[in-house]
């Protein structure tokens, strides 16, 4: 073992990639050596720590320093003032890139009162090491599951601890598992077809912590009786993909994935399947289909895949996020999950944080938290001076909340009781230059160019409902329309096939019921208030 | 140059999806003969086939430019300014959604949401995502590309 007097943890999310993380990176182990600290100091590369507004993010330990959007003229100056004369570099640590704080030891405020579960390995190991996820305790569970409980137990356990899906049905996990049919062959498929507008956790969770989840998967394998696993990742997400692939492989070389885990004589594989780009194939079914070669159309159910799934074998879908919290349910079991959050819906929630919001990123909080907490403090607030006017909770697909109700608790009853979802955990949140009608138009876009086609409701509501919008756009709507609107949205609602047809209308069923003054302006005053809609502003200034 | 490709996914069950992205790599969309060619060799019909190639945004059945720019148009990069890029896009390679520049080098499409949001404005070009566009960024991009 060597040792180091620091620890410089890169992160390299894809939004810190992207933003130049590798170069500072690169730049940054050519600097260390050149003052021949290549031996005393390391640095390492994790996945997302969260605040992606301020990307690229160092991290220097011991000291625990985060010094953020991080230029590649920048680490000369690290390495010189803080590495070699001790003196961290106060202009680049802090939250805010512009103003750059001059408070040295600060964690950035999006990082505080968080209580991380699935993302504790995020940002704290280098994804594409194995040893390091076991220095953390990782496949510990695994090895518990197998070794020390039976397969119902497993189950029992997280029936107990009360998981829900997480991503975006929230049906109980442990359920789901226990009514997986009986047969010879089953497979366990985690669904990372991470496609909700707005989120980007699972692909972050993959890129940050992928042991995580394949750990995950061998439980929920053992627990339901599946020695096949599949991984199905979006094409888009290249990094991901590569990083599972790297997983896979280490994990295989020890011996944690394969035949007889642990000599317990359960064997269990995953594959990796990419998808083609087809927001659809997040819907179990359709998603199965896809991995059938096939286009990913939803069918109808029952059977529903715990029956008749993967090649009409049994077969459970979990979504990534919720894979993750398995191994930490089996080792510290359910009494201790069911200790965070809200009675109803137990664990913490990783949300992703976008829009109009001074911290945009990825945060892991408790349950039940409200979105006031969450947009003032993990936040910090609407940038600008502008004031909050919406939050659209769940993605594209979620429900969109007026400022009343910022007190909301997130969690999965409360927010179905104004209409809204918990979904995927995506937070979009605007401000208000913006108009809701405009803002509609692009959500329902969206899904009309989504839908699938296969049930009538979906593939006839959708470019109805967007013919409407364009309307009221136009100055050509009458108030009728609105009652039209909400009734075509609410057959939607009941008559669709799958969740794609059963949740596009809540973004217009809320926003009707909450901003009926907006709609009201744009077709009887024939005016925008907002200022958006460049047809109505002629009209709008007489 | 299909036998090699349906080759190399033999082990794998029900590869069509996969056998697509790859002899796709080849010409940058997959032409009747490929197609025919799968499903002959996967046993299934050219219906099928081309019904998979046709339904996922990621297949093309026509030529595209050598470098296929998607423009996300999600909300969370709406409300950052996506049109704003869509616009500098637009006018700066003179052509409208869905089309092909005349020297085949681009062709300008939009997307749904990349999973980016914290960088957004958000594109992806080719295999490549790059966030918090500005005018300046695109311009370097699009020169990158044209080699200069």
């Amino acid at each position: 073992m060597e040792f180091y007097r620091n620890h410089i943890l890169v992160c390299t999310g894809e939004p810190c990639v992207l933003k130049g993380a590798l170069e500072v990176e690169s730049i940054l182990l050519t600097e260390l050596q050149k003052q021949g600290l290549e031996n005393e100091i390391r640095v390492i590369r994790t996945g997302c720590l969260g605040p992606c507004n301020v990307a690229p993010v160092l991290v220097v330990y011991p000291e625990g320093i985060y010094y953020s959007g991080v230029k590649p003229g920048d680490v000369q100056e690290i390495v010189a003032e803080h590495l070699v004369k001790g003196r961290p570099v106060t202009r680049l640590v802090g939250t805010d890139v512009e103003k750059r704080v001059d408070v040295v030891y600060q964690v950035p405020q999006i990082l505080t009162g968080q209580e991380r579960v699935v993302l504790r390995n995020c940002g704290i190991i280098n994804p594409d090491e194995i040893v390091e996820y076991i220095g953390r305790g990782g496949y510990e569970a695994l090895g518990k599951a197998l070794i020390h409980l039976k397969p119902e137990e497993v189950i029992e356990e997280v029936k107990s601890s009360g998981l829900r899906g997480r991503g975006g049905a929230a049906f109980p996990t442990g359920l789901k598992w226990s009514f997986t049919a009986s047969g010879e062959e089953k497979y366990l498929i985690c669904n990372a077809d991470e496609g909700e507008p707005g989120t980007f956790k699972d692909r972050l969770i993959l890129e940050g912590d992928p042991h995580a989840v394949l750990e995950g998967m061998a439980i929920a394998g053992y627990a339901v009786g599946a020695e096949h696993g599949f991984i199905y990742i979006r094409g888009e997400y290249t990094l991901s993909i590569e990083r599972v692939q790297r997983a896979i492989d280490q994990a295989r070389k020890l011996g944690l994935l394969g035949k007889n885990i642990f000599d317990s004589g359960f064997s269990f594989d995953v594959e990796i399947r990419v998808g083609a780009g087809a927001y659809i194939c997040g819907e179990e079914l359709a998603l199965i289909e896809s991995i059938e070669g096939k286009r990913g159309e939803p069918r109808y159910k029952p059977p529903y895949p715990g029956q008749t799934g993967l090649w009409g074998k049994p077969t459970v879908v979990n979504n990534v996020e919720t894979l993750a919290n398995v191994p930490h349910i089996i080792e510290q079991g359910a009494e201790w999950y069911k200790s965070i959050g809200t009675p109803g819906s137990p664990g913490t929630k990783v949300f992703t944080l976008t829009g109009n919001i001074k911290n945009e990123g990825l945060i892991e909080v408790p349950m039940g938290i409200t979105l006031r907490e969450i947009i003032y403090q993990l936040g910090g607030g609407i940038p600008d001076g502008h004031s909050f006017k919406m939050a659209q909770t769940g993605g594209t697909a979620g429900g969109c909340l007026p400022p009343e109700m910022l007190d909301v608790p997130m969690d999965y009853d409360e927010l179905a009781k104004v209409g809204s979802a918990l979904g995927s955990g995506a937070l979009l949140i605007m401000d208000d230059r913006h108009c809701i009608v405009d803002l509609l138009k692009c959500f329902m876009r969206f899904f009309n160019h989504e839908s699938c086609g296969k049930c009538t409701p979906c593939r006839e509501g959708t470019p109805r409902l967007l013919e409407l919008i364009e309307k009221i756009m136009d100055g050509t709507a009458v108030k009728a329309d609105l009652d039209l609107m909400a009734k075509l949205a609410e057959n939607m609602e009941i008559s669709s096939l799958c969740g794609l047809g059963q949740s596009s209308p809540k973004p217009v069923l809320t926003l009707l019921e909450y901003y009926q003054h907006e709609f009201l302006a744009h077709i009887e005053d024939k005016k925008c208030p907002a200022g958006v809609c460049k047809k109505l502003q002629v009209k709008g200034v007489v | 140059m299909v036998t090699k490709v349906v080759e190399k996914f033999r082990t794998m069950k029900t590869p069509l999806l996969s056998i697509l992205k790859e002899l796709q790599k080849d010409q940058g969309y997959l032409t009747e003969e490929v197609l025919k060619e799968v499903a002959k060799e996967l046993g299934l019909s050219p219906a099928r086939v081309y019904g998979v190639a046709t339904f996922y945004s990621l297949f093309s059945v026509t030529p595209k430019g050598k470098y296929i720019i998607r423009v996300c148009e999600s909300a969370p990069c709406y409300i950052n300014g996506t049109m704003n890029i869509l616009e500098m896009l637009q006018d700066e390679l003179k052509v409208d959604v869905g089309e092909t520049t005349l020297d085949g080098l681009f062709t300008l499409e939009l997307t749904s949401c990349l999973g980016v949001c914290g960088v957004a404005p958000a594109i992806m070009v080719n295999e490549e995502v790059y966030g918090n566009l500005d005018r300046e960024k695109l311009s370097h991009l699009l020169s990158r590309c044209r080699g200069m």
